[in-house]
């Protein structure tokens, strides 16, 4: 149903660092690879071989640029998935009851044996995390991998989303954001995780961390070394001086 | 937003059917019999054909059936639900009129109300979208219900209300333009906020996620010319509104100049749809560094 | 809303029938990988949690396997040429019919001049046993594509330290607490580098990244210094001044673990000026302050000088730390006199100075581990100087790229930071010195194997391969004056000097991998033309081209004779000890890959041919005594093939009992024991030899009993490199064997004993205001070379390139978007599409590399993007310089080792609208394809629902 729960009993998500996302695109084909075998239709690719390729992906790092008026401009690596809202638009506007809202852990899907693939609520995400698969003509959008976090077939510690499990640099986190002593929570906390479009009222699960302040940005420097000499035969006297203390 | 021929023709035809209802509801024009039936049956084409071609961009047509089911929250299924409500209404009321010769008026004032809430359950679709700044105002229903009721007042020929109708389509759509202009950069949505990265400087993006196509950019940032943007929305008030007005002001309305008005009427509501869509910019553009 | 509203779902589903463990070959990296295997065929793959390499993860190359493994553009079977080359037509042929035209062409040969056999392998990862395999055919002209690399980076490291970055050695990311990246290609150890950024951004440690593009790992530095390419060099000796003048750097170090101390012969004029005096038993020579004698450096308890001029046997010698001194001391290398060329203020080069000496001295971090060093010394503590780097491509393709890299070891040498904690550290079987590693070999003997391996690193003049004239005698001319330390060889040369008959013609070119007609050449338009070229008769002036690939590559298209290979999961192959092995600095560890599938198709995995081929040619490492094939196949070959008694291609499960580790007979069950434990096999080093590797004791004992030594070999890091004045002496007229007088400046300028910056050799010859502009290419860490565009998933990503403009060309050429620009080097020039950014040395402009494909290769579309709006940036650099002022035209590569100086590229840029077809140019006459072309619209995964 496309009511939202009033609360879940878990609120799971990720936490994506953009201070340590190198943007190598691994968690966007990790998730094709699984999502396309798994939950639902496969994720269909268009016009594979062609002039025109096109196909779905539950997932996708953009790379932005920032820059501030004289400083020296930054990269930004930049993951997108669904962020499992508390508030989520997608869920209401569904007209077959296909997308919903998980009362146990907050996960949002779309149950596609009854998706009509109208799209609404793909216009209704501010995130573009929906994608209408062109073959399959169903709305496809990141399950949080609910086929691997309660997979008994798979071991204990892969029960954890395919991008988390195979993102080379640690930028991505899984966890509950309703338990305040998870993981999850805590980076949140010591890195001032962040929202994307709050404005929008989504109230979005997963949270980003900011950059850190980069040195060459905002101008910092250290202390430059203290010479021993400016000429050559200082610098000997120097090594005498220290070659006595070895 | 992607203006998809399926949709353009489906809420402009629709509405012009429901509009219809709403004037053959109240009794207008004062007709019976095989006239009578005419106009229902335009009405219900309209209104079919319409609500047909909206099926045409779904992905899985076959599932369309669920869509009954979820009114407490989805104006998508409200407007479902409503549009076959009116329909079957609108057809026993019809068809009571026109061959049992028994106009039953309050049946009529109820499809006539369901007509005008079929259309309001449309333009809520488009409304309800905080992601579409242009479209998420009360300007956008009250658009909606003025473009189909004029429609339904040339088309079962009540010039007046009409002339009033169309002068206030000038109105409120030249308002509605001029708001819509503003009211992506009023929504506060920004690349900065999108990102999160405002903090760090003016935010551009250097390269997409993937370097060809994708849904999103398919189906919701589409880019228009702003040049013709400016152009047609001249040609499509002048047509929609401005030139049938004159048309009945100036001339006596025969069944010829009626046709023309109608034409007139007709083309400008498929320029204004057009721009309705493509002129509506998603948030999700900001990602793109594209709207 | 409750529960039941919500659908059932099966949260528990079986993900495969059985998972195969195997290595991957998605690019250089060489991960564990799970292979999930369904109904017989592959459907998902993901990296194996207990390899070494990546520990669980897999970037996206790895994980997109699958369609790699699925790619249409795959060959089906044998072929031989029909139509012209280039044009891609052939037919299909049988493997005994492919044979018996190989056997015809490579049998005369080695009986009549084996040299004629030009064998040369690309993204080879068996170059033991390819190198193996030309080695007993006899000719001396093998090599594999790291001369037009990173064979800077290789050869720099060992000849300073005994190892290099990659696989040589790594960043220990668990303590570092400083990190220094530079130039960084991506596909070297991309994982490691990921993972180890990552345990350094949640240590807190502090990242410097030294690249003109901030993209990658250089977007998540915490300081980005934007560097003009080609200055490297003299960033990084202008960072050793200022340590120098602050008395920064580990004297203690330098004096035990290095050959500063040594004492160097200062009589100049003389045949020994600039090498190290010894004494009669050849000991290199230190002044011991405490007894004023000059003992072996090996001397226990000495204090030995680090200046001074003193005479030992008459000589008058100085310690070559007080020439290292003298040199880097000097005005030349003050931040002030290179912050222009650099790009780098001279406040930023002393500030990243005096973070590297505040870390590595005030941040001093020890580990109580006890350890007995080489001498018998016992340490209580191992003392770590937390400041580690990295380097790769970037600064390694340039003509100075040699001495550049030896000057980045030399700057962790002089603060200590290698092979301490903290620091750099090698992976085993590194460290090892030149000393330990081959000499090049050369002497080719009709009907025999050749005397020795190609492939190593000269000590001297004498072990140059050229002929008494001083004739080049490889084909890529590699070991000859021009690049005397070419110790990868130089597989960019080798067509153009076969075209050339320069130093000779050739009747065979066999190629393994290497897309030399597209992507992997240097001025890929005219290489085609080579390739197609015609002598007065219509023979083609490169006789034959016999080529094994997977795919239908650019290359295929130029081939006479097609070898089809397998994909990577069909396969075996053994990541050796012997070759280019995967440890990590706490381990040994080797790989082997296994057909997890068979192949669907009539192809058979290269190195299994290599050996049938090498059974019919009779070659004799490959056969019984009654003339049989030794070895069925390669897997056959890898279990029981003996480099040296006992130490073969798998170090793991060795002897009968399957107990030998690094040492063992044959055990026919390896291959088993191997597969059972996940395709690897992997030996933790004990603590106390973890560290101080070519000093440790422990360690040394460890590698001897491993079969990575036959005996204990110690050494220090030879920051003066004696075997490079050799060559300059000979240059200045020492010794018998002498530099063709065209070559004498250039080797007496290039072979400096102490690195040294000199301007890349291309922005000499050429009027820099007619090009101002350096132009780049990086790898996408999405793409392995042209390999990415044949998978569905990954071309979605990158299925164009556009050139990236820096913020202040584009304002100064007043680009906007969707303009286009004419982009022209001396060699050329090419239309593509521009884009903005910000975040790029000034006067940069750089795309993403080998994106642009031929039409009709890789079983794509004739309108695919790759081929529309994908371009190469190759076209505009030669491999050869523009012509100096005696009208010679030079190899386009650094003096010393050969190494393809891909990043000298200088260009100017000119404003264009977007042509109407949207073509980049140059374009080319589509090739045939094989294969036919790829499915419209694919879901993978479909028929698993």
């Amino acid at each position: 149903m496309t009511q939202l729960p009033t609360s879940t009993q878990k609120k799971l998500g990720l936490v994506i660092d953009l201070d340590t996302c190198v943007g190598c695109h691994a968690c966007v084909i990790s998730c094709k690879g699984w999502n396309t075998n798994e939950y639902g239709a496969p994720l269909s690719d268009m016009d594979a071989y062609g002039g025109d390729p096109s196909g779905t992906f539950l997932n996708r790092v953009h790379t932005f640029e920032a820059k501030a008026e004289g400083c020296a401009s930054q990269t930004v690596h930049f993951p997108k998935s669904c962020l499992h809202c508390e508030d989520a638009p997608c869920v209401p506007v569904c007209p077959t009851g296909a997308s919903y809202k998980r009362e146990e852990d907050g996960i949002v899907l779309v149950n596609e044996d009854k998706c009509m693939g109208c799209g609404l609520c793909a216009w209704a995400c501010p995130y573009g995390a929906r994608e209408l698969d062109q073959m399959a003509g169903v709305m496809k959008k990141c399950t949080l991998c609910v086929d691997r976090i309660y997979n008994e077939n798979l071991p204990e510690e892969d029960r954890i989303p395919s991008c988390v499990r195979t993102c080379p640099s640690g930028a991505r986190h899984f966890g509950d954001f309703a338990d305040p002593d998870s993981h999850v929570s805590k980076l949140v906390a010591e890195r001032g995780g962040m929202d994307l479009m709050p404005e929008q009222g989504t109230k979005p699960v997963n949270k980003y961390l900011p950059p850190r302040p980069k040195a060459d940005v905002n101008g910092t420097q250290a202390p430059a070394l203290e010479a021993q000499s400016e000429e050559i035969t200082g610098f000997l006297g120097w090594l005498d001086r220290t070659l006595e203390k070895i | 937003m992607h203006p998809a021929p399926s949709v353009i023709i489906f809420s402009t035809i629709s509405g012009l059917g429901f509009g219809l209802m709403l004037f053959l509801g109240l009794g207008l024009p004062d007709v019976s019999g095989w006239v009578a039936a005419t106009f229902a049956t335009l009405a219900l084409g309209l209104a079919t054909i319409g609500l047909l071609a909206s099926t045409f961009h779904l992905g899985k047509p076959k599932n369309a059936i669920y869509a009954f089911s979820q009114w407490k929250t989805s104006w998508l299924s409200r407007e479902g639900i409503l549009a076959v409500l009116t329909l079957v209404v609108f057809f026993i009321y019809a068809a009571l009129w026109a061959f049992m010769d028994n106009r039953i008026a309050m049946l009529g004032y109820l499809a006539a109300a369901l007509a005008m809430g079929t259309v309001f359950t449309t333009s809520m679709i488009y409304a309800q979208l905080k992601t579409v700044p242009r479209w998420n105002t009360a300007v956008t229903p009250l658009l909606f219900l003025l473009y189909a009721s004029a429609g339904g007042a040339l088309l079962s020929n009540q010039m007046t209300v009409a002339l009033v109708l169309l002068g206030l389509i000038i109105a409120f759509q030249a308002m509605a333009w001029f708001q819509g202009d503003t009211a992506f950069a009023r929504s506060g949505s920004s690349i900065e906020t999108a990102t999160g990265l405002g903090n760090l400087g003016k935010v551009r993006l250097l390269e997409k996620p993937h370097s060809g196509k994708n849904y999103l950019l398919q189906e919701m940032v589409y880019v228009v010319g702003r040049k013709h943007a400016a152009k047609l929305r001249v040609l499509s008030l002048v047509l929609v509104a401005l030139l049938p007005a004159l048309l009945i002001l100036l001339t006596e309305v025969n069944h010829v100049v009626a046709i023309v008005i109608l034409l007139s009427h007709i083309v400008g509501l498929f320029a204004q749809r057009w721009l309705f869509f493509a002129q509506a910019e998603h948030v999700v553009g900001l990602y793109y560094d594209a709207r | 809303m409750t529960k039941h509203h919500q659908p059932q779902l099966d949260t528990s589903p079986v993900v495969s029938d059985e998972i195969r463990q195997t290595t991957c070959y998605m690019c250089a990296c060489r991960c564990g990988i799970n292979v999930h295997i369904k109904d017989g065929k592959v459907k998902y793959i993901e990296g194996n949690r207990d390899h070494p390499v990546n520990k669980g993860v897999l970037c996206a190359k790895g994980s997109a396997g699958v369609m790699q493994h699925y790619a249409p553009s795959r060959l089906r079977n044998p072929m031989k040429r029909v139509g012209e080359r280039g044009e891609g037509k052939f037919e299909d042929i049988s493997w005994e019919e492919a044979f018996d035209i190989a056997v015809g062409l490579l049998k005369p040969i080695r009986e009549k001049d084996p040299k004629k056999l030009a064998f040369f392998t690309g993204r080879d990862q068996s170059q033991s046993m390819t190198g193996w395999w030309a080695q007993n055919y006899g000719t001396l002209n093998y090599a594999a594509h790291g001369g037009f690399c990173s064979v800077n980076m290789a050869a720099g490291g060992i000849y300073t330290m005994g190892g290099a970055f990659w696989e040589f050695g790594a960043p220990d990311w668990d303590r570092a607490k400083l990190f220094l990246i530079f130039g960084v290609a991506e596909d070297h150890d991309s994982n490691p580098i990921k993972m180890g950024l990552g345990k350094l951004k949640a240590n807190g440690a502090k990242i410097i990244a030294v690249n003109p593009i901030r993209t990658g790992y250089n977007a998540i530095a915490d300081e980005w210094v934007g560097i003009t390419p080609g200055t490297d060099g003299l960033f990084i000796l202008s960072l050793i001044h200022e340590l120098l003048k602050a008395g920064k750097v580990d004297l203690n170090y330098l004096i035990r673990y290095t050959n500063m101390p040594f004492l160097v012969n200062q009589v100049e004029g003389s045949a020994e000026y600039g090498l190290f005096v010894r004494d009669a038993e050849g000991n290199q020579l230190v002044w011991d302050r405490a007894t004023s004698k000059a003992v072996p450096y090996e001397t226990r308890g000495t204090k030995p000088a680090m200046s001074g001029m003193v005479e030992v046997n008459g000589v008058q010698c100085r310690p070559a730390f007080e020439l290292l001194a003298e040199k880097y001391l000097t005005d030349e290398y003050t931040p002030e006199a290179v912050e222009e060329r650099c790009g780098i203020s001279a406040a930023r080069i002393r500030s990243i100075a005096a973070d590297i000496a505040r870390v590595a001295f005030d941040e001093e971090i020890t580990l109580d581990i006890p350890w007995t060093d080489w001498k018998g010394e016992k340490h209580e503590t191992m003392t770590g100087r937390p400041v580690a780097m990295h380097a790769m491509r970037g600064i390694s393709a340039h003509s100075n790229g040699f001495q550049t890299a030896r000057a980045l070891h030399i700057l962790q040498i002089l603060i200590g930071s290698v092979e301490v904690p903290g620091g750099f550290r090698f992976k085993p079987p590194y460290p090892k010195s030149v000393e330990d590693h081959p000499k090049p070999h050369h002497d080719v003997t009709p009907g025999a194997p050749l005397n020795g391996p190609h492939l190593g690193y000269p000590r001297g003049p004498e072990d140059l391969c050229i002929d008494e004239d001083g004739k080049a005698k490889r084909i890529d001319k590699a070991f000859t004056w021009e690049n005397p330390l070419s110790a990868h060889g130089m597989m960019h040369m080798v067509i153009s000097n076969a075209h050339a008959g320069d130093p000779y013609k050739i009747d065979t070119l066999f190629m393994y991998m290497a897309n030399m007609s597209w992507n992997s050449s240097m001025n890929t338009s005219q290489v085609m033309d080579m390739l197609r070229d015609k002598d007065e008769d219509g023979n083609y002036i490169i006789p034959n081209i016999i080529y094994s690939d997977a795919y239908s590559s650019e290359m295929v298209a130029f081939a006479d004779l097609i070898l089809p290979d397998t994909t990577y999961l069909e396969r075996h192959d053994c990541i050796s000890l012997l070759d280019r092995p995967i440890c990590e600095a706490d381990g040994l560890a080797d790989s082997i890959r296994w057909p997890v599938v068979e192949p669907d198709r009539d192809v058979r995995g290269f190195q299994s041919v290599l050996i049938e081929l090498g059974a019919r040619l009779g070659l004799p490492a490959m056969v019984n005594e009654d003339g049989s094939a030794k070895f069925k196949d390669y897997a056959d070959y890898i279990v029981n093939h003996e480099r040296r008694p006992g130490v073969g291609p798998l170090a793991g499960w060795r002897g009968k009992d399957g107990k030998g580790k690094g040492r063992g007979e044959p055990n026919p069950k390896q291959l088993n024991k191997y597969i059972e434990n996940g395709g690897f096999w992997h030996e933790q080093i004990k603590p106390e030899n973890a560290f101080y590797k070519p000093w440790n004791k422990g360690y040394q004992e460890w590698a001897v009993e491993r079969g990575i030594f036959d005996k204990e070999s110690p050494y220090v890091f030879t920051v003066y490199q004696e075997i490079i004045q050799k060559f300059r002496l000979a240059a200045e007229g020492h010794g018998d064997i002498q530099p063709p007088e065209h070559l004498r400046a250039q080797v007496k300028m290039a072979m400096d004993p102490l690195p040294f910056w000199y301007e890349p050799f291309e922005q000499t010859l050429i009027n820099k205001d007619e090009y101002p502009i350096h132009a780049l290419t990086q790898r996408p860490m999405a793409m392995y070379h042209s390999w990415g565009t044949q998978n569905a998933w990954l071309r979605q990503i990158h299925g164009r390139n556009p050139l990236f403009i820096s913020g202040e060309l584009w304002a100064e050429h007043g680009f906007a978007e969707g303009d286009w620009a004419q982009v022209t080097s001396p060699n050329g020039t090419i239309t593509v599409p521009v884009v903005l950014m910000e975040a790029l040395n000034a006067k940069t402009v750089w795309t993403w590399n080998a994106i642009g494909k031929r039409k009709g290769a890789w079983a794509l579309g004739e309108d695919a993007p790759e081929t529309k709006e994908g371009f190469l940036l190759n076209h505009l650099i030669s491999e050869l310089l523009p012509a100096k002022k005696d009208g010679q035209r030079w190899s386009n590569s650094d003096p010393v080792t050969g190494q393809a100086a891909w990043f000298d590229l200088r260009v100017n840029i000119k404003r264009v609208g977007a042509p109407a077809d949207l073509q980049t140019s140059p374009t080319f006459a589509p090739q045939a394809s094989p294969v036919g072309k790829g499915p419209k619209d694919i879901a993978f995964g479909e028929e698993w629902k």
